[in-house]
């Protein structure tokens, strides 16, 4: 068998992928390197033992006359064969230890970034620099359901990548604020647990420039294969560059919050941003996965008293999915998105829930 | 007593009772095992099923047949179902009908718990299986169901699910107490320890392991039950709780349970390879304490499942090597069944295959724990379809194929009949290729980079996706077969000496063919 993954090996192209890529740091070339080694050393093994059991399967048989020896033990063998894996094994550990002492050294970061799993999508903040936002799937449900070609990249293609320089050790803050995630790029060979209440370390200095792709890799929930990871590793310069952006981007967020609106403006950021944050659970529709995801068409909430539609997105439901999206999106969003909740799908409440509103009833919650 | 009030009983009090009534409340060891073994197959073909859905939805990137969150459920169901429904109680089937015959013993020592163990399961598996047709679904956060998705991010019939694991973890624990009283006070006169056959060994190893690490698994689904409903936090970081402890409890349970399903086959397997081989096991000590070994180091190495949550350097570190070393014992097996086919007089009936083929694709996904249990490389197997890959390796080659062959191989002591030969073959070779393309490009997805559970992928995995589904179809299909070969067997055939297997050794070739209902109520002299 390890005969034929090797065969499969000489004539992979990139659907027939059989073998984990070398990736980009020295830390995914060094887990690539033991890989190779423990698999090769597996191959040896294998190919010793499966072929003398081969060799007697065909010599040693009834129908050809063989008459069945008597030996029943050997203390002799039996110990070759118990010390001789062991000393393979001690040799085996030596380059991983080194390289997982290499992987847990998380000192001496040049940049700090939290990665924070949500149920199902992940948020990035570059600490100290003023700039978070989420990272949402963009492969659009037409294709998830069949209806059109997929792309390229296919789940794994997100609105916004963790944008990282290259040449820099940037050190990843993991943590999850619902269920535990996992955060995985395979290119870096950086995969670790997102668990709501720890935040887990975890480092990588990329080299070259490029986007690397991965995927939520812990059981999540229901959108589990739906929640990718993508990296754009950029220059040093052009990460200033978009960095200095996004800080003005963010100065500009803020801004729009004393802006005056109307009902159409916020009706229309409304649905994109319930589409974007709210539609994996209470669908499209408004008519949710009940029981676990309730329906917002004709709901009590989404219907009654603009206060406790305000309170329970902003505070979500303890004991439930429902997240607090307070801390999570911003003032602008979260007027939109009840505004549009309320007025959508034949809600037809009418009234308009502003920035402001959200805004006064943060500070009254403190 | 003399023997003439022993033969007026016999016509009345000997053979079993008549009607439903004899299943429900036989106290009889060979009764029990049938019906163990039964169940057992039908939890086979129900988790089996289950993957078909899981497989025809993998077919083919993109959404086809099932919706995300009823594919969760049959990932979960699946796992269960084949662990708990239908693993675990084969051996125990398999144990309760051989370890009398084996060690001359009249019966199970402790008959009466023996029938209340086997009739909790039908009620442990209505249970679950009722789940599914709850509002909001059956349980959706996989086998392993970790807190918090599985506490305060889990469907409402969670609580059923939990009563469920706690009637299968008492039947289990009653299950191995029986065994260990059996095989400690039951044997014939002159059967010492060392005179066991290896399953008997294996079966009582894996009784102890049972013992340990059930009681282990019912607190952990109990600490799920309080935070659910009584408002503790044992595993909700908000409360105080620490999610993290949850895995540290489920794999100090978890690991043991690899090797409770794995033991046994070991056994049975050590008994096949001789007689087939018509030459005596290589190494009967040292199989012995390997499985005492690998008994012993199934406790000390479960944080191997969590080495991405974050445990510290010198844990990892412990795990990994810890692990490593499991190789050792494992090899030691493996290199022993393998003397004892060397130079033997080998011919290969249907028992042989599956055994043959066990050590050869169990090794192979021996092979691939060992690069799993290299702590850096694990960070990208971790996760993926590498790891199905090689659980599937060890559980489908390993533990079904062992069963496989231990029924085709004691089947003639059970029926009275030969099973039909070549359509045994023809059972074996569709297996055992359904089931290498169903599971070996799982370890070509998973390097490339595809993470497990997950219901739809891009297409760099399809090739492959596809290939696993029809060898999937194929080894499901296939299973069909093998339900007709029993029965078959059941009710016809060629029938069957008391010793069918001439290389075959060991006390149950000493009763007829098929196994009278009453066996070695006088113990047997063991030289």
């Amino acid at each position: 068998m390890g005969l034929l993954l090797w065969l499969a090996l000489g004539s992979a192209h990139a659907q027939w992928t059989v073998n984990m890529a070398p990736g980009v740091t020295d830390v995914s070339r060094s887990v690539f390197d033991l890989h190779m080694t423990i698999f090769w050393i597996c191959v040896v093994i294998g190919v010793i033992v499966f072929g003398a059991m081969f060799w007697s399967m065909i010599m040693h048989r009834r129908s050809t006359g063989q008459k069945p020896a008597h030996f029943h033990e050997s203390t002799t063998v039996e110990i070759l064969w118990t010390v001789v894996p062991l000393a393979i094994l001690v040799v085996m550990a030596i380059p991983a230890t080194k390289t997982l002492i290499e992987i847990y050294d998380t000192s001496e970061s040049e940049l700090d970034i939290q990665v924070t799993g949500y149920q199902w999508k992940w948020h990035y903040k570059y600490l100290g620099q003023d700039v978070e936002f989420f990272s949402n799937l963009t492969t659009p449900r037409s294709q998830i359901n069949n209806r059109e070609a997929k792309g390229e990249h296919y789940l794994l293609e997100v609105d916004e990548p963790l944008v990282v320089p290259v040449g820099t050790k940037v050190r990843f803050l993991i943590t999850a604020a619902d269920v535990i995630h996992s955060w995985w790029v395979p290119a870096l060979a950086v995969k670790k647990d997102a668990i709501p209440g720890f935040i887990n370390e975890s480092w990588t200095r990329i080299e070259e420039p490029g986007i690397y792709r991965g995927q939520c890799t812990e059981l999540c929930g229901k959108d589990h294969g739906f929640m990718p990871v993508v990296v754009e590793a950029k220059s040093k310069e052009d990460f200033d560059a978009w960095l200095a952006e996004r800080k003005q981007a963010a100065a500009a967020e803020r801004e729009l919050t004393s802006k005056e609106w109307t009902m159409e403006e916020l009706m229309a950021r409304g649905e994109k941003a319930y589409n974007t944050s709210c539609a994996a659970c209470h669908q499209p529709t408004g008519e949710g996965l009940p029981p676990m995801f309730p329906a917002l068409k004709g709901s009590a909430i989404a219907t009654g008293p603009a206060e406790g539609h305000i309170h329970i997105v902003y505070q979500g439901k303890p004991g439930t999915s429902m997240a607090a999206f307070g801390k999570q999106l911003s003032p602008v969003d979260l007027a939109a998105i009840i505004t549009y909740e309320r007025n959508a799908w034949g809600n037809n409440v009418g009234d308009m829930v502003t920035p402001k509103d959200i805004l006064d009833f943060s500070k009254a919650q403190e | 007593m003399s023997a003439v009030i022993d033969h007026g009983h016999t016509d009345h009090h000997h053979g079993p009772a008549k009607g439903l009534m004899r299943w429900v409340l036989t106290t009889n060891h060979k009764d029990i095992g049938t019906m163990y073994l039964w169940f057992s197959f039908c939890m086979f073909l129900l988790g089996g099923s289950m993957a078909m859905v899981i497989r025809a939805e993998l077919f083919q990137p993109g959404l086809q047949i099932v919706q995300p969150e009823f594919f969760n459920q049959m990932t979960t169901m699946h796992g269960l179902i084949m662990v708990f429904g239908a693993v675990m109680p084969a051996f125990v089937g398999l144990a309760n009908w051989m370890i009398p015959l084996m060690i001359g013993a009249p019966d199970m020592a402790l008959p009466r718990m023996n029938n209340f163990s086997f009739w909790l399961l039908p009620a442990a598996f209505g249970l679950l299986v009722s789940t599914l047709f709850m509002e909001g679904g059956g349980p959706n956060f996989g086998w392993t169901f970790y807190a918090p998705l599985s506490t305060t991010y889990g469907p409402e019939s969670t609580t059923f699910f939990i009563f469920a694991v706690h009637l299968m973890g008492i039947s289990s624990i009653m299950g191995a107490i029986n065994v260990v009283a059996t095989i400690l006070n039951l044997r014939a006169p002159g059967m010492t320890l060392m005179k066991m056959p290896l399953f008997v060994w294996t079966w009582l190893i894996t009784a102890f392991l049972l013992i340990a690490v059930m009681p282990v698994l019912a607190g952990c689904v109990t600490m799920m039950l309080m935070d659910i409903h009584f408002g503790t936090s044992f595993f909700n970081a908000a409360g105080g709780g620490d999610p993290v402890l949850f895995q540290h409890v489920f794999w100090f349970f978890g690991h043991p349970e690899v090797y409770i399903m794995i033991l046994p086959a070991f056994g049975a397997v050590s008994s096949i390879i001789p007689a087939f081989a018509r030459k005596p096991l290589f190494g009967y000590t040292s199989m012995v304490y390997a499985t005492a070994a690998i008994a012993f180091l199934s406790f000390i190495v479960w944080a191997h499942h969590m080495f991405t949550v974050g445990i510290p350097l010198t844990g990892e570190l412990f795990f990994m090597y810890a692990t490593m070393l499991i190789a050792v014992p494992t090899g030691v097996k493996v290199f022993n069944w393998a003397s004892t086919m060397w130079q033997g007089s080998m011919t290969f009936e249907a028992p042989m295959l599956f055994s043959v083929a066990f050590v050869i694709l169990f090794t192979i996904g021996g092979f691939s724990g060992l690069m799993l249990a290299i702590a850096p490389a694990d960070f990208q197997y971790h996760d993926t379809y590498f790891v199905v890959a090689h659980f599937h390796y060890v559980l489908v080659p390993g533990a079904i194929f062992g069963i496989f062959a231990s029924a085709y191989y004691w089947l003639p002591k059970w029926t009275g009949h030969m099973y039909d030969e070549t359509l045994a073959k023809l059972h074996f070779w569709m297996s055992f290729i359904g089931m290498n393309l169903a599971f070996f490009p799982m370890h070509f997805v998973g390097l490339a980079g595809m993470p497990r559970r997950i219901p739809d992928y891009n297409m760099m995995f399809a090739n492959f996706n596809m290939i696993s589904s029809i060898g999937a179809f194929m080894f499901g299909a296939t299973q069909l077969l093998f339900l007709f070969i029993v029965i078959k067997c059941i009710r016809g055939g060629k029938p069957a000496p008391a010793k069918p297997w001439d290389g075959a050794e060991g006390l149950e070739w000493t009763v007829p063919s098929p196994a009278p209902y009453h066996t070695f109520s006088t113990p047997p002299e063991v030289k």
